[in-house]
């Protein structure tokens, strides 16, 4: 057992359904008891879906603890079968159903007789893998899948199509700025002269995955999800795959070069280098921000970076590679990609976090004590907290990480949000020390809530300077019984004895 | 409709497949009303992945609720269940100090059969700390019946009338004068009744007649058990004790001749507990949800006492009055309750009687017995009002209420998060379900509070009116 108050990747069954429900028309059902459809609250209400979320649950209650679900499963799929006609269902074991052990996979052959949808079990395993390898694995699931059947029905689309062509693998949903990711991929890929061949899973269709096979590489933007469905395509079908992530100037001209080795294999010869060189000067401004003076100020500042693997390790690249900051720490809570973090990051930052426990990196910050932190949800209340500010760059996220307004963080439009977002956290950061430092920006300090005020009280120099040295959380209401007792003694200028006077006259 | 005209209510069941709240969720609310309690939910990754998010910002105001997050070893029993909450539990007495641990069982510690109430005496023993297990969890219960199942439990821990005059505390003597009758012989009580009908507190300058300990049930902010405190005070009622209290050390005196009162439809455990257990007597009353329960709440408490109470209707229509704004708002629309809190009924039934329309109660559980009050003055309302009686729908099917709303059309309906933004995208006006187990609903002061609520869709609808933006999905999907 573990004392847990917080954790950054979700259980196993939410990746499944992340999947299952970014694909269109495929509809999952969860072996789960009532209130663990929790999912569908958080995709209607974070991604502010206008459509039902195609998630169902097949209740496990009392009587299936007794008797075993028995028909129920198999009479839920076929009924979602019925009224909504979709491609596929996914069946999804939950921590629950992981413990009662019946045979589920008999319940989805016997449920794929009956039903005109393919039906799969999601293979994963609870008390194995998080959020984002069942998100992984469910993809790769089936991809697989439908390869085999097209391959089975002879459907399979192999051959190349006529112009470059890519498939973008692991764009789904909750997923970090993902849509916004997407947008910009697809610009990127098109100013390259790539067509786009399948986006999966989100917006796509099962039916077209037999297509995959057509296009000339697969881009994996994100580490966490997509790489094994990259993997088995590579392995069948020798489709090659390009995972740097083109997020940051130098990753996205690296992420370039790295597409134009692999047309270059397929006798298909373009020069890009004209291309990374008028994005990165002009298009984007990040290269600029770098040199500009505002830049300059941020060097050597200390920083702190925490995230999934891809954001994190990027993130970590781009402040110290990009921006001169200094690095202090980067880490992930990515337990099981640990190796390929390290190595990433190596070089580029002081020490190295792995860990999945929240209460550690908060350790670790309140150690280090940054100017800026980047990192999670979490990280932006320890720096609360800390009175450290944070920029958002990883997931998991709350609602206002899901902007209505185009965000990417990858590509070069990317470049220019991240610049932002550094800076913005770090002088927001300076303009709080600056506040500190000459105690407040007027010397009258704010007396009411409104801005404009009549009253004739004013602080003197030494009474101001004895009230900052009060403790923050009672220097509001010892501020407020030195106005009263001034005010009630027609005192207008109140000094440090005015101040001890109220003080003393609160006891009589 | 014209068929719906029954004159019985009538009660449906479907298949139960709805969305709810896990009741674990209790936590939420139960940790900041009982302000010395830690709560320890027993389960997986999943437990707490809800609770992360359902709760949201509270989390990280270092809340006095964790995990106990259960690993592979636990599962398959290679690790001592006993050992390692005992290692947890003590962790928590070095962090926190609290006066009670309550460890919330979960889907899981069912399934694998975990004997949480037999090692809790144990564990108690040897840490030195109450230890209340309640399962609040999803194959049994829906959302607020988490609360339930956390008041039965600590029912049981509440003080008897003897082991508190044995003990006679100071904290406890304020309590001690209003014992019934046939157990404290010399106290004051008896000599006022002789006196008296009505008699005068010496530490309190209202009157309260002498009526038998009244101990009101179901965890409300204080400042809404204050508001209803004063209410019945009004009446010349004391209450004795609230089930939870501010501090689980202040837990209220139960036993033989004590009468409770729910303030929630969701308490039915809790009041066969509380009736079987712990002998006390039970007032079976409408809930004071909206002014009318308010009134009808006191009236039953009045009448099993024997006092006819003051000024009531004047105290109800003054309130009416302070809502017609909202209720000239509300007049002929139609409503339509997916279920998800049990607060259904009593919502329905007020919301009635506010000139609304209601075409389905959908709810979890029905308690026929517990609500029986509250179903009768449903009953009363509709015929009062002349609309047609609703349709309750027991487990209800989320899939099939869906279609009948797209049939029916209604004004409003009331349901959980994760239909809201979907209707809404459909021209259907949503309010969410749970902001009403959250916001202050109980007595005569939060009346205007339910309508705030209730209004707010149609007040926004009313400001965004003439934009032609309605219905904002692809007529391609359904």
């Amino acid at each position: 057992m573990k004392l847990a108050y917080w954790m950054y990747a979700g259980p196993a069954h939410i990746g499944t359904l992340r999947v299952a429900s970014s694909f269109k028309n495929v509809h999952a059902i969860m072996h789960a008891p009532l209130g663990d459809d929790y999912f569908n609250v958080m995709r209607s209400m974070l991604e502010r879906e206008r459509d039902f979320t195609p998630v169902t649950a097949s209740i496990v209650d009392r009587h299936v603890l007794a008797r075993g679900s028995q028909e129920k499963v198999v009479e839920n799929i076929t009924r979602k079968d019925k009224e909504e006609r979709p491609d596929l269902i996914v069946l999804t074991p939950t921590c629950t159903s992981s413990i009662l052990q019946e045979d589920l996979q008999n319940f989805v052959d016997r449920a794929a007789i009956e039903s005109e949808s393919d039906v799969i079990l999601a293979d994963v395993n609870h008390y194995r893998v998080n959020e984002l390898q069942a998100a992984d694995r469910t993809l790769e699931q089936v991809v697989r899948f439908y390869i085999e059947k097209a391959r089975r029905s002879n459907t399979l689309e192999l051959e190349k199509t006529e112009k470059p062509s890519a498939n973008i693998i692991g764009i789904f949903t909750l997923g970090f700025h993902n849509q916004h990711d997407s947008r910009e991929l697809k610009r990127l890929l098109n100013d390259l002269g790539v067509e786009i061949n399948e986006v999966i899973p989100e917006g796509g269709l099962v039916t077209n995955l037999r297509n995959l096979t057509k296009a000339w590489f697969n881009l994996i933007p994100y580490r966490e999800v997509g790489l094994m469905t990259a993997t088995y395509l590579e392995k069948e079908f020798n489709i090659p795959y390009v995972t740097t992530t083109p997020m940051g100037i130098v990753d996205t001209a690296e992420c370039i070069q790295e597409i134009k080795e692999i047309l270059k294999k397929n006798n298909y010869y373009k020069n890009f280098d004209e291309y990374i060189e008028q994005q990165t000067k002009f298009v984007s401004q990040a290269a600029w921000f770098s040199r500009s003076i505002d830049c300059q100020n941020l060097t050597g500042k200390k920083a702190v970076v925490f995230g999934d693997a891809t954001h994190a390790s990027s993130m970590t690249k781009i402040l110290a590679r990009e921006m001169g900051i200094r690095v202090s720490c980067a880490g992930t809570y990515c337990k099981h990609d640990a190796d390929w973090f390290r190595e990433q990051v190596q070089g580029f930052c002081d020490e190295v976090l792995i860990t999945d426990d929240h209460t550690q990196v908060g350790d670790m910050i309140a150690r280090i004590e940054p100017s800026a932190i980047f990192g999670t949800q979490m990280e932006r209340h320890i720096g609360k907290r800390l009175d450290i500010p944070c920029g958002v760059i990883s997931a998991p996220v709350h609602i206002q990480n899901f902007p209505l307004g185009y965000r990417p963080f990858l590509g070069y439009e990317g470049t220019n949000q991240i610049a932002d977002l550094v800076y913005n956290s770090f002088t927001l950061g300076m303009e709080d020390h600056l506040l500190e430092i000459f105690g407040g920006h007027d010397t009258k300090e704010v007396i009411t809530k409104s801005l404009s005020t009549d009253s004739i009280l004013n602080w003197a120099p030494d009474g101001l300077a004895e009230l900052n040295k009060i403790p923050g959380f009672v220097r509001g209401k010892i501020k407020r019984n030195t106005e009263k007792f001034a005010r009630e003694k027609n005192i207008n200028e109140i000094t440090i004895e005015v101040m001890y006077a109220a003080k003393e006259s609160v006891g009589a | 409709m014209s068929e719906t005209l029954s004159e019985t209510l009538t009660f449906e069941c479907e298949t139960g497949n709805y969305h709810t709240f896990c009741p674990i969720s209790c936590v939420s609310w139960l940790y900041q009303k009982i302000e010395d309690s830690f709560f320890l939910v027993v389960g997986t990754k999943t437990c707490g992945y809800f609770l992360q998010n359902a709760l949201g910002v509270m989390i990280f105001a270092e809340p006095r609720y964790a995990m106990a997050e259960l690993e592979e070893g636990d599962i398959s029993a290679q690790l001592n269940d006993y050992k390692e909450l005992k290692r947890l539990c003590i962790q928590i007495k070095q962090d926190r100090n609290p006066s009670v641990i309550v460890w919330i069982g979960t889907c899981t510690t069912e399934i694998i059969k975990t004997d949480l109430e037999g090692m809790a005496p144990r564990l108690e023993a040897e840490i030195g700390i109450p230890i209340v297990v309640a399962r609040a969890n999803g194959l049994d219960h829906a959302f607020t019946q988490g609360e339930d199942t956390v008041l039965a439990a600590m029912a049981h821990r509440c003080p008897t009338q003897d082991s508190k005059i044995l003990v006679g505390t100071i904290s406890d003597s304020e309590n001690n004068d209003q014992w019934p009758l046939n157990k404290v012989l010399n106290s004051k009580i008896v000599n006022n009744l002789f006196q008296f009908n009505k008699k005068t507190q010496p530490n309190d300058s209202t009157n309260y007649y002498n009526h038998p300990p009244l101990v009101l049930f179901g965890s409300l902010p204080s400042t809404v058990t204050t508001q209803l405190n004063l209410e019945l005070k009004r009446q010349g009622i004391k209450v004795s004790g609230w089930l939870p209290s501010q501090r689980y050390i202040d837990l209220p005196t139960l036993g033989d001749g004590v009468y409770v009162c729910g303030v929630n439809p969701f308490l039915s455990r809790t009041a066969t507990t509380l009736m079987r257990r712990r002998k006390c007597k039970l007032i079976g009353a409408p809930f004071p949800i909206g002014p009318d329960g308010t009134r009808a709440w006191i009236e039953k408490i009045c009448s099993v006492f024997g006092i006819i109470p003051k000024g009531l209707k004047t105290r109800e229509n003054q309130i009416w009055e302070g809502l017609q704004d909202y209720i000239d708002l509300v007049k002929g629309k139609s409503v339509f309750f997916m279920g998800d809190n049990l607060l259904e009924v009593s919502l329905a039934r007020f919301l009635i009687r506010c000139g609304m329309i209601v075409y389905e109660v959908g709810i979890p559980y029905m308690d026929k017995r517990f609500q029986a009050a509250e179903l009768a003055l449903l009953e009363d309302t509709c015929n009062e009002m002349n609309v047609p009686l609703p349709r309750i729908v027991e487990k209800p099917d989320n899939y099939n209420q869906i279609q009948r709303i797209k049939e029916l059309q209604p004004d409003l309906a009331i349901t959980g998060m994760a239909h809201a933004n979907p209707l809404e995208a459909r021209g259907i006006s949503t309010k969410w379900s749970v902001e009403f187990t959250f916001a202050q609903i109980h007595g005569f002061t939060n009346a205007r509070d339910i309508l705030e609520l209730i209004t707010r869709p149609l007040r926004r609808n009313q400001s965004l009116e003439g934009l032609g933006w309605t219905k904002l999905v692809k007529s391609a999907t359904s």
